[in-house]
């Protein structure tokens, strides 16, 4: 029996969700006292890739490379994925909540007849069982759910949990990445990939997110400096009232109907703290409010909080973090 | 065209959530249930896909109890055709829904199935994939953008920092997400229209999960924060506090 752990890879690099769902799979197999596989499907030359993947826990590798492998082809990764759960008996096969994950699992799963978990964030194992926490009911509650079979299948919210080093042996094994031809009817490409400056808000390290305060879309470049000071792992957010505007994109909106996100540190900027704005945000392991408000509801759920006008705390804080990361 | 739409019974996400007494469930007293909103952006789209195409029909379908005849109805007044009442309760998981889904849809009846992205009680996000792939269907999810000529379908779905391209021909399955396009609001012609339009009812049993709900929970409180100071003077503490207490710095 193993746990099997889907490494997902974009363009020949594996994605940042890719070591954080090796990290959790290595948690739940230590959990359960078996191995931990990863599987990474992919173009030709990822060996490399693969063996990166026992730094974060990985004891074995299955490595699936073919041309047709290179861009997310769904019936192919399916087939492949649910043969490797079959071959290996897994007892579990956890999947990035990513956008390939959250398309690829539920197909998995059908397959395979088997439950799936969506969106987990805390993963555990009681009597030999796999139990999740995943939030329902756009983030207003959690659901603690319980496997009624084997093979559990999950998807687990980036950065539910950190991309931890915990080397392993790691062995890389090639499998057969032949599928019936005949089976392949979609063909996917990636649409002229935007040059990314920053990560997206739902993958996000530190989240940089502006309301109805900042006043304008031009105001943005002030949180832009203050991302840019972060560094590249932080990412603009946004509330809705903002994107209602049209001054950011839907893509950036965390929230009830926006993205539910958990990063390390969250800055609100000028954002009152509506309740479906918190749905999003709340899980945020710290969260740091600008508000001139001080009876504004952010300011009660905040860590920290300062009151003031944001055009004159924001330059501030871009400059004393710069400051910060320029002595090292 | 001929389109299946399935769509889903939910509270509204206005709605306060409170537990209920098994603490499995929610209390559903007080709560205005409403068609998934994703579901919305599905219905629209069926309905510009047949008026585009001028002819077709559109059929709504879901699993679901009695109640769900006003979801159904509320689909109908938008300008659906025909509404299928597949009568018993859906799982907490997708895939016992998928099951009693998929057996519902007969091959030949339709060229395109539609969903919405998610159904924002459960959050699952799972079962147009798994209704997909019962029916060994070509599918695309999280859909904002859809182009269907003669049998070709082109499907931009949302993906991290971008769009993703999805092209398969029909027929297929497609999950909407926001922004596909601007729901109708059904007229006052509509209502009056759905009520005598066809609502069938077949009584499919109670979908099988293959998870169960321990325990639903109130999301923990967070301890309450502190103010650090006023204005840009009580940045450097601010920074001093994110580096040495909260070590996110
Ligand atoms: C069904 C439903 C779903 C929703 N989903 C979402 C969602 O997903 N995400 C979301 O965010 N919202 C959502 N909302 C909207 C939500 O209720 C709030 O309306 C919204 O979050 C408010 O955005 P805001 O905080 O930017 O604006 P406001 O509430 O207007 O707050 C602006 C804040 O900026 C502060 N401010 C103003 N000027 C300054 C200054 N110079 N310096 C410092 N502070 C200043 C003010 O004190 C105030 O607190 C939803 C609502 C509904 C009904
Ligand atoms: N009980 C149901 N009856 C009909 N359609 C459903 C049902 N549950 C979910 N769906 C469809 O599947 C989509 C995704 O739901 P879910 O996988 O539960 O998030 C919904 O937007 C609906 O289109």
């Amino acid at each position: 029996m193993n746990v099997l752990a889907f490494a997902e890879q974009r363009a020949g690099t594996l994605r940042q969700v890719a070591l954080e769902t090796v990290t959790a799979g290595r948690a739940l197999a230590d959990g359960l006292g078996i191995e931990l596989l990863a599987v990474l499907l992919g173009p030709p030359r990822l060996a490399d890739e693969a063996e990166r993947l026992g730094r974060y826990g990985a004891d074995r590798v299955l490595l699936g490379t073919a041309d047709t492998l290179g861009e997310y082809a769904p019936e192919a990764y399916t087939e492949l994925l649910a043969r490797a759960v079959q071959e290996h008996a897994a007892k579990a096969l956890i999947l990035p909540a990513s956008a390939q994950g959250k398309d690829l699992a539920p197909r998995v799963a059908a397959r395979l007849e088997a439950g799936l978990a969506s969106d987990v964030t805390e993963l555990a194992v009681e009597d030999g069982r796999v139990v999740a926490v995943r939030p329902v009911y756009g983030g207003k509650l959690l659901a603690r759910v319980g496997f009624k079979m084997d093979p559990a299948l999950l998807t687990v919210r980036a950065r539910a949990y950190t991309a931890a080093e915990n080397p392993r042996p790691g062995e890389v094994e090639g499998m057969t990445p032949e599928v019936d031809p005949e089976k392949l009817r979609t063909r996917v490409r990636l649409a002229a990939a935007e040059k990314r400056e920053r990560p997206d808000v739902a993958e996000a390290e530190i989240i940089v997110a502006g309301g109805r305060g900042m006043q304008g879309p031009e105001n943005w470049k002030l949180l832009e400096e203050l991302a840019d000071a972060l560094g590249p792992g932080a990412a603009l957010g946004a509330s809705r009232a903002v994107v209602d505007a049209g001054w950011r994109p839907h893509a950036e909106q965390v929230g009830q109907t926006g993205k539910v996100v958990a990063p390390p540190l969250y800055f609100a900027i000028g954002i009152s703290g509506a309740i479906q704005h918190l749905a999003g945000m709340r899980t945020a392991r710290c969260i740091v409010a600008v508000n001139k408000d001080a009876e504004a509801p952010i300011l009660k759920v905040a860590d920290y909080g300062i009151v003031g006008d944001l055009f004159e705390v924001v330059p501030r804080l871009a400059e004393e973090i710069r400051k910060l990361r320029s002595e090292g | 065209m001929n389109i299946i739409v399935c769509i889903k019974r939910v509270p509204d996400s206005e709605s306060r959530i409170v537990v209920g007494g098994d603490g499995r469930s929610i209390d559903s007293q007080g709560i205005k249930f409403v068609l998934n909103p994703y579901d919305e952006y599905a219905v629209e789209e069926a309905l510009r896909l047949k008026e585009a195409a001028g002819a077709g029909s559109v059929t709504v379908m879901t699993l679901g109890g009695e109640e769900s005849k006003e979801t159904l109805r509320t689909a109908l007044a938008m300008g659906a055709d025909q509404a299928v009442l597949l009568k018993g309760q859906p799982s907490d998981d997708g895939f016992g829904t998928a099951e009693k889904l998929a057996a519902a849809i007969k091959v030949g009846e339709y060229d395109l199935v539609l969903f919405g992205k998610q159904a924002i009680d459960d959050d699952n996000l799972q079962v147009p994939a798994m209704v997909a792939e019962l029916l060994g269907l070509p599918c695309a999810t999280v859909v904002v953008e859809l182009k269907v000529e003669a049998n070709k379908v082109t499907a931009e779905r949302e993906v991290e920092g971008g769009h993703e391209t999805v092209e398969f021909e029909l027929p297929g399955v497609i999950a909407a997400q926001k922004d596909l396009n601007q729901p109708r609001y059904p007229s006052l012609k509509g209502i009056m229209a759905a009520k005598k339009k066809p609502l069938e009812e077949v009584d499919v049993g109670d979908a099988e999960a293959r998870l169960e709900v321990i325990e639903l929970m109130k999301l923990p409180e967070r301890a309450a924060g502190e103010v650090v100071g006023e204005g840009p003077d009580a940045v450097p503490e601010l920074v001093r506090k994110l580096r040495e207490e909260a070590k996110v710095l």
